[in-house]
């Protein structure tokens, strides 16, 4: 048996050596450094989370109904009389939260250890690719449960288009394929959602793991590791990726599956912030619900939409400061002037910006979930208060300090007081 | 366009002034009490099912909550003839909305959208208004467009509404009772908290499974996380 194994294998190298090939460039003699910790799990994840979204994908589309008429229907014919279906589609309303957790999460991990900077920028620039298409993907994806929260996110998202001057009102009716969205603008986004953007994904990854593999992983130290390589020609500091982080990685999926599952199966609308409550409304295009409120992963950006006041009784500088928001992103490595790229060895400057950032955030976040009268309102009247909301003064402040994360970064990295940088990795 | 735009982006300001501001009580249902669905299942069928529907759940999936098909189709089934046809009851959209100004919504997964605790205060709060159409009115839905169904049970209550001048503290709510019906506060109590364990069942049928299958699935990846554990520890003894 083993003979003939090892046979039919020589045969198949023989004719196609690159599968051999490229599983060691990529995995038996990829030598990533020895160091990675916890932040290192969620590159591995976030292409676990993939795969259960293109597999779970596949099964709902095989009892889905792309129609204003039936989706509504369909989703709760899944929910109760397809065997199983009820699984299915949990695993992917999960998944898709779980997506933006743990993509953020990897986000964040570049943050901490300038994971961005010389040489890796194109490995960022893929990233935010990524990101950006995720949040299409998720858009899109979004519309199909056909509820209340489904229809009316996606006017007013669409609507934000069309307040682009000049092209804006084309623009929305380009996208939704109608003057509201209706029947039409779910079946283009249904297509787009089950495969152009999954296409785009599935290519975008690829990109960015191989712009990766060739200028080598960072590590939590920020060290080139090979820069110091032993007498074989490998980074002294470097580990095989297979079978040391194929082993490691395993160990975090099942951990992660776990968390997964304890979500999915005992709390999967996590108190409306994975299925929102309102989506078990069938979208209704007579009746604009009381409060709209983007699922939790936009949130930050709607916060910030909606901090923005309009000028000249246009949206537009709130669509563009949210715009910028995501944008931004792209440039981070050539804002970033600091010498050093882990947080380990930068000063107390850029540390506390981090801070601050991470903190407005999430307040950010939480905002764009709740009604801007949420904290209330000022006892006093005051010429430039547009609006007494509480809230809303909160995350205009917020925005300023988001926004002051990146436009001061080549200031305050710059003259930074950083720490000696190791030659080796630390632990 | 930008009109809309406005509007949804306003629309959060205009929910605080709408919300009715009744404080919602717990619902005490507990999914595990399959008599207590049953008897849901009961009112549901005689009292709600003339004018709203729940089309996505089957007669035949109450087999889920203790019952035969046989007592399923003696007892429950007045407006089909096949036991897997959907629980639809025989008011159309059109008849509900001349009726009644809206159609009664389905009510297949009133419970995700509504909340138990909702349903349960809900149906609890229902009070004459002359001024209403129906004569009747609610506390949580203010101007609802339904009608109390299940007065005859809790009989006819009367709610005056206290707000403090000052325009400070709490709204008092105070009920009188206009008429007995034919079950106590408490027995009227009970057979809400029946059918909201009802509605809640029919929301997610398969609840129930998806928690057992939970348990089953966490103590199996539990067990593999401490083989994966062990497999990376072994492989990681050489790296120093």
């Amino acid at each position: 048996m083993g003979a003939t194994l090892r046979a039919l294998w020589g045969w198949f190298d023989s004719r196609m050596p690159s599968v051999a090939s490229e599983w060691r460039k990529h995995a038996a003699e990829y030598y990533a450094p020895k160091n990675f910790n916890f932040w290192y799990f969620f590159g591995a994840l976030s292409m676990l989370v993939l795969g259960i979204q293109i597999v779970s994908g596949i099964f709902l589309t095989m009892n889905y109904k792309p129609d204003a008429a039936l989706a509504f229907a369909s989703v709760e014919y899944i929910m109760r009389d397809v065997p199983g279906g009820w699984l299915i589609r949990y695993i992917h309303s999960t998944g898709a939260s779980a997506f933006f957790i743990v993509v953020y999460l990897h986000m964040f991990r570049g943050l901490l250890y300038g994971s961005y900077k010389q040489p890796r920028e194109l490995v960022w620039i893929f990233g935010v690719l990524i990101y950006l298409t995720l949040m299409g993907e998720a858009f899109f994806g979004y519309l199909l449960p056909w509820g209340q929260m489904s229809y009316w996110g996606a006017q007013v998202i669409v609507n934000l288009f069309g307040t682009v001057p000049l092209i804006g009102p084309d623009l929305a009716l380009l996208i939704r394929g109608d003057y509201v969205v209706s029947d039409v603008t779910l079946n283009r986004f249904f297509a787009l959602h089950v495969i152009a953007f999954p296409l785009v994904l599935l290519g975008l990854v690829v990109a960015h793991i191989l712009a990766l593999h060739d200028v080598g992983s960072n590590n939590p130290d920020g060290i080139e590791i090979k820069k110091t390589k032993g007498p074989d020609g490998h980074p002294l500091d470097g580990i095989p990726f297979h079978p040391y982080y194929t082993v490691k990685d395993l160990m975090g999926a099942v951990l992660f599956i776990a968390i997964f599952c304890f979500i999915m199966f005992f709390v999967p609308e996590v108190g409306g912030y994975f299925l929102e409550y309102n989506n078990f409304i069938p979208a209704d295009p007579l009746k604009t619900p009381e409060h709209i409120a983007p699922v939790w992963y936009f949130t930050p950006f709607y916060s910030i939409l909606r901090a923005v006041p309009p000028f000249f009784n246009s949206q537009f500088p709130g669509v563009m400061a949210m715009g910028i928001a995501t944008m931004i992103l792209f440039f981070l490595p050539w804002l970033d002037r600091s010498p050093v790229k882990s947080i380990r060895y930068r000063g107390v400057l850029y540390k506390s910006w981090l801070a601050a950032f991470v903190v407005v955030f999430f307040i950010l976040g939480y905002l764009g979930t709740e009604n801007t009268n949420v904290w209330g309102q000022f006892g006093f009247n005051a010429f430039f208060l547009d609006t007494k909301d509480v809230a809303t003064w909160v995350a205009r402040v917020c925005t300023v300090v988001y926004f002051l994360f990146f436009f001061l970064m080549p200031w305050y990295t710059a003259r930074d007081e950083v720490k000696p940088v190791p030659d080796r990795v630390t632990s | 366009m930008r009109k809309l735009l406005l509007v949804a982006l306003l629309a959060p300001l205009a929910a605080f002034a709408a919300s009715g501001g009744y404080p919602l009580d717990p619902s005490p249902h507990d999914p595990r009490d399959l008599v207590s669905v049953q008897n849901g299942a009961r009112t549901f069928v005689n009292y709600c099912l003339g004018c709203h529907s729940a089309q996505y759940m089957r007669y035949q999936g109450l087999t889920a909550i203790g019952l035969t098909e046989a007592q399923i189709r003696d007892n429950l089934m007045f407006t089909a003839e096949k036991i897997g046809e959907p629980m639809k009851g025989p008011m159309t959209v059109k008849e509900g909305k001349q009726w009644f100004g809206v159609a009664p919504p389905d009510l297949s997964v009133i419970a995700r959208s509504r909340g138990a605790d909702w349903l349960y205060t809900y149906l609890r709060t229902f009070y004459r208004d002359p001024k209403a159409a129906t004569g009747w009115n609610n506390a949580v839905f203010p101007n609802v467009g339904m009608p109390h169904a299940l007065w005859m049970l809790q009989g006819e209550r009367r709610l005056e509404v206290e707000t403090p001048k000052d325009g400070h503290g709490h709204v008092a709510f105070k009920w009188s009772e206009a008429s007995k019906g034919t079950q106590s506060a408490a027995e009227y109590d009970a057979t809400v908290r029946d059918l909201v364990n009802f509605l809640a069942y029919v929301s997610e049928p398969h609840a129930s499974s998806r928690r057992a299958i939970g348990v089953i699935t966490l103590f199996f990846l539990g067990v593999l996380f401490v083989f994966a554990y062990l497999l990376k520890k072994e492989y990681w003894k050489d790296v120093h």
